[in-house]
């Protein structure tokens, strides 16, 4: 191709049909149809009874021939109709010059306006089992990351991920394990919300004051992803309800207000398996680690007893930057989907320290203790009819 | 000499520092100048029979010292000791803890 020849030269040279004329063509045999982008692209949507060969970046020299031979397989032969199409109608105009100029191709077409045009005109396309059109489309930030790709956005929409807490970490953990197709959220909170959260909590706003937590999240989730399911639980978790709504889930998030519900849903979380990215926030710090059942350690194996009441103060009592819930929440939603997928290291082991006033992360190595109560190797089996049984934590807290 | 990194919710007994030097040899010596330098951390940091108390983490660098030696773990002139209390936040609705 001479240097000063630009594209849209090449397509006023090439054999251009559209889309209608493709699908025509294919469905009367006259032609054959191929498909020449990028592998990854293919997993994402193509057209129904087509073949494949990759182009690669603009048909080079180098791969000129071995593209011209898979081109000619699916032909029958060099004389044969082809129509080549790609994502936008550039790739296969190029791929269809090169066939034509240098391969001894007589009929070769390039599908104008690419596949992006044949959909806009709703002509169909076959898509992996699972996923339709728009979530083709939703996703498709998340489709086109190698380590991602439709596989990981399935896990994703097939997930079960709960909420202790639908407040500050909640809250932006929630809106973006949402927006990422996280298929159902569970949400446990058992309060109303009030202006005073509106600073952190943005899963709410001004119109929600006074409604139930767990309501307004629904409301926001459901206007901001359709695939999501928003299971409502209002209570607060306790000994009698924990071991009933774990169960059903994959990954918990803890974004609990106070110490006893932390150390019950490390109980309870150790159990039944369960994994629990827990996080915590107040005035400028943030603290964050993955507790993953005889993995690493467990809550209990950080923090083997609760601080007193002036060590540990709330929120509400000392103040807190709103932004530091949604870093941390959002550190949450982040571990959460590498859990889901199985990609990347999650916090095992790790607890991760955020000062933002310094804007400084400091990384914590955390150790299975061999004397934890709960996962340490003297720990006691639990018989299944002991399950829903709990010490005391309040007592325990109150030290 | 060591630095002692003190928890936001320590600094209003260490008249707001953040970071503070010592000269302790070991984690428990460093730790205690800093209750002699700063009174109002002794009994947040140790218990009356003076061990470490239990609700209190510590790290020599990033390693808590309990898989280590304790307070008797060396601490030299470039570590650092970490103090880390547990943090349950919310939004003040209980506020028994």
């Amino acid at each position: 191709m001479a240097s000063t020849e630009t594209l849209d030269d090449i397509k006023a040279r090439v054999k251009q049909v559209t889309p209608a004329e493709t699908r025509a063509a294919l469905e009367s045999g006259d032609a054959v149809v191929i498909d020449t982008r990028d592998a990854v692209n293919r997993e994402d949507a193509r057209i129904e009874g087509d073949h494949y060969a990759p182009a690669g970046q603009g048909a080079s020299e180098a791969h000129g021939e071995e593209f011209a031979e898979r081109v000619e397989q699916a032909a029958g032969d060099r004389g044969r109709p082809v129509i080549l199409y790609c994502g936008a109608g550039n790739r296969s105009a190029v791929a269809a010059d090169v066939l034509t100029k240098d391969h001894g191709f007589k009929d070769v077409a390039s599908m104008s306006g690419g596949l992006t045009l044949w959909e806009i005109q709703g002509l169909p396309v076959v898509t992996p089992e699972g996923m339709s059109a728009e979530q083709r489309n939703r996703y498709s930030r998340h489709t086109l990351l190698p380590e991602v790709g439709v596989e990981g956005q399935l896990k994703m929409l097939n997930a079960k991920v709960l909420l202790i807490g639908a407040g500050g970490l909640g809250a932006p953990a929630a809106l973006y394990l949402a927006a990422a197709g996280i298929g159902r959220l569970g949400l446990v909170d058992d309060d109303e919300v009030d202006e005073s959260n509106l600073q952190r909590q943005v899963i709410h706003n001004t119109e929600r004051v006074g409604q139930p937590k767990t309501e307004s999240a629904r409301q926001t989730i459901e206007a901001l992803n359709p695939d999501v399911e928003v299971v409502e639980h209002r209570t607060r978790l306790d000994a009698t309800n924990v071991i009933d709504i774990i169960r059903d889930y994959d990954v918990i998030v803890d974004g609990a207000d106070n110490f006893p519900t932390r150390y019950l849903l490390n109980d309870a979380s150790v159990r039944l398996r369960k994994p629990v990215v827990s996080a915590s926030i107040l005035a400028f710090d943030g603290q964050i680690s993955t507790f993953v059942p005889f993995e690493g350690p467990c809550y209990r194996c950080l923090y083997p007893t609760p601080p007193p009441a002036e060590l540990a103060p709330s929120c509400g009592a000392a103040g807190v930057l709103g932004v530091m819930a949604g870093v941390m929440g959002l550190l949450q939603a982040n571990e959460v989907i590498k859990l889901v997928m199985g990609i990347g290291e999650p916090l095992i082991g790790r607890l991760l320290l955020y000062d933002s006033l310094g804007t400084r992360f400091t990384e914590l190595k955390v150790r299975r203790d061999p004397e934890c109560p709960i996962c340490g190797p003297g720990a006691q089996e639990i018989p299944e009819s002991e399950m829903g049984k709990f010490p005391d934590y309040e007592l325990f807290c109150a030290g | 000499m060591p630095t002692i990194k003190v928890p936001p919710v320590l600094r209003p007994q260490t008249d707001g520092e953040a970071e503070v030097q010592v000269d302790g040899g070991t984690v428990g010596e460093a730790l205690r100048e800093l209750a002699d330098r700063h009174p109002a951390t002794k009994d947040q940091l140790f218990s009356p029979e003076g061990d470490l108390n239990r609700y209190v983490n510590v790290y020599l660098n990033d390693e808590d010292v309990r898989v280590m030696n304790g307070l008797d773990t060396s601490a030299a002139e470039a570590d650092t000791v970490v103090i880390l209390p547990a943090m349950a936040g919310g939004a003040g609705r209980f506020s028994r803890i």
